[in-house]
């Protein structure tokens, strides 16, 4: 289950913000196929947002091949988004973590390393062909 | 219990049956008129903000609504028939803003009016809403805080589980803590039953997250009523720099609704028709903004959504 956090000042429309967290949550494996997304109104109750705000969310998602309803049972994920190569015990992620160790070793603290992965990552992603990264940044 | 709706819900906006329809509808006090030539209508299973500044008519809107008070002159009906039809018994659930009960009665009898006066009543309903407020269903009316008081009404008009709950300014004596509880309790009683919500508010913040229909009335009309984003998606806020005074020529294809200038910024709130000038920097309005724009201008044409507008003006011929 997740619990939906609505900021009325991020700017970003209250459905996208459902949208996002659910997808956040599909990342992380906090919700797995055949897991229930909350009702309407379990959603409605704990963050007093519109019924219908919740709706439009999960038709979004719904759309995108993320999550699908049964009729009178609720809203079912049928996908994950989350990559086994990035669980924590695979190599990639030994791999980073090993570079991490590296970096910090030579002198680099938190915000230089930030910095220079998101550097590498933005090189990575903006050049090469076959790239999602834009894909589910919730584009409206 | 299923869930009401899974999916379908909000898509057939134009196929919702109406819920609550004003024809017309004027109100004569000694004083003046309060309400006059209000029309709108409001489709079935909405969240409606009412706003408006003090004396523009919302009470007196919703005292009519309710059954409460007789209009001067035109018709309201509920659910597609006259306020007054037996099918429209006990449909409407109302909070008025003076949260009149009884004094003398404790909570427990005011609940057991509610359950005696109506027989759909829940009573499992409206203990759930008192059951964040930590005061004993034996204590008096008399004897509860404003924000107590409040909670009794919404608990007594929820009871009654109503097709349409009209709330006078529900949350204005309420704690922050409260009054997101009992919100998003309204909000889960809508999403279970399909209740419509008719409600007034003069805090835009606390209207902006729950309501997705807005009927904005000033000096006894209404201004504008509909959906809210196509309501918003109607208007542009737009920013240019201007040398001159004045509105400047090239907005004038454009319903202008208002203009402000801070040094040679130029910002005007406007129902664009047709493209802009080239240079002009134009943003959707945030709810807010829209009010404000529309109060603080005078003279400017209503503006009702397709949805909003009531389908037949000469029923009553």
């Amino acid at each position: 289950m997740v619990d939906f956090r609505i900021d009325r000042r991020s700017g970003v429309a209250t459905y996208l913000q459902i949208v996002q967290q659910t997808k956040q949550a599909l990342r992380l494996g906090l919700l797995v196929p055949g897991d229930r997304l909350p009702t309407a109104k379990q959603v409605v109750e704990a963050t007093a947002i519109n019924p219908n705000t919740v709706l439009k969310a999960y038709r979004e998602l719904e759309r995108e091949g993320l999550v699908a309803p049964r009729p009178g049972l609720g809203t079912f994920v049928l996908r994950t988004l989350a990559h086994e190569e990035a669980a924590p015990d695979s190599p990639l992620r030994a791999e980073l973590a090993a570079w991490a160790a590296r970096a910090r070793q030579a002198g680099l603290d938190r915000d230089d390393v930030t910095a220079l992965v998101a550097a590498v990552v933005d090189e990575e992603f903006t050049a090469g062909p076959g790239d999602a990264a834009g894909k589910d940044k919730g584009n409206l | 219990m299923t869930e009401l709706y899974s999916g379908d819900f909000g898509e057939h906006a134009e196929t919702r049956p109406t819920a609550l329809e004003a024809d017309g509808l004027g109100k004569r006090y000694r004083r003046g008129w309060a309400l006059r030539n209000c029309s709108f209508r409001l489709p079935a299973g909405r969240i409606c903000a009412m706003v408006g500044p003090n004396g523009a008519g919302k009470s007196t809107l919703m005292s009519i609504a309710a059954h409460l008070l007789a209009p001067t002159e035109g018709t309201v009906e509920l659910f597609g028939r006259p306020l007054d039809a037996p099918e429209n018994q006990g449909r409407i659930g109302y909070a008025a803003q003076d949260k009149p009960l009884y004094g003398g009665f404790t909570v427990a009898e005011t609940l057991r009016l509610g359950r005696d006066l109506n027989p759909s009543w829940d009573q499992a309903k409206a203990e759930a809403l008192l059951a964040g407020g930590r005061f004993p269903h034996s204590a008096r009316i008399g004897s509860l805080s404003g924000g107590q008081r409040t909670r009794v009404s919404l608990a007594v008009a929820l009871g009654k589980q109503p097709d349409l709950l009209i709330l006078d300014e529900p949350m204005s004596d309420l704690d922050p803590l409260a009054r997101h509880e009992l919100m998003g309790l309204l909000m889960a009683e809508a999403a279970e039953r399909g209740t419509t919500v008719l409600m007034s508010s003069h805090v835009v913040a606390e209207l902006e997250d729950a309501c997705d229909y807005l009927v904005l009335l000033a000096d006894g009309k209404v201004l504008l009523a509909g959906d809210i984003e196509e309501l918003l998606d109607a208007h542009l806020l737009v920013t240019a720099a201007v040398t001159e005074d004045g509105t400047p020529a090239e907005l004038a294809s454009h319903q202008v609704i208002e203009t402000r200038r801070n040094g040679r910024q130029l910002t005007a709130l406007l129902r664009p028709d047709g493209p802009l000038p080239g240079g002009w920097h134009a943003e959707t309005p945030t709810l807010g903004e829209l009010l404000l724009a529309h109060l603080r201008a005078s003279g400017v044409p209503a503006l009702l959504t397709d949805e909003a507008r009531p389908a037949a003006a000469a029923v009553a011929a």
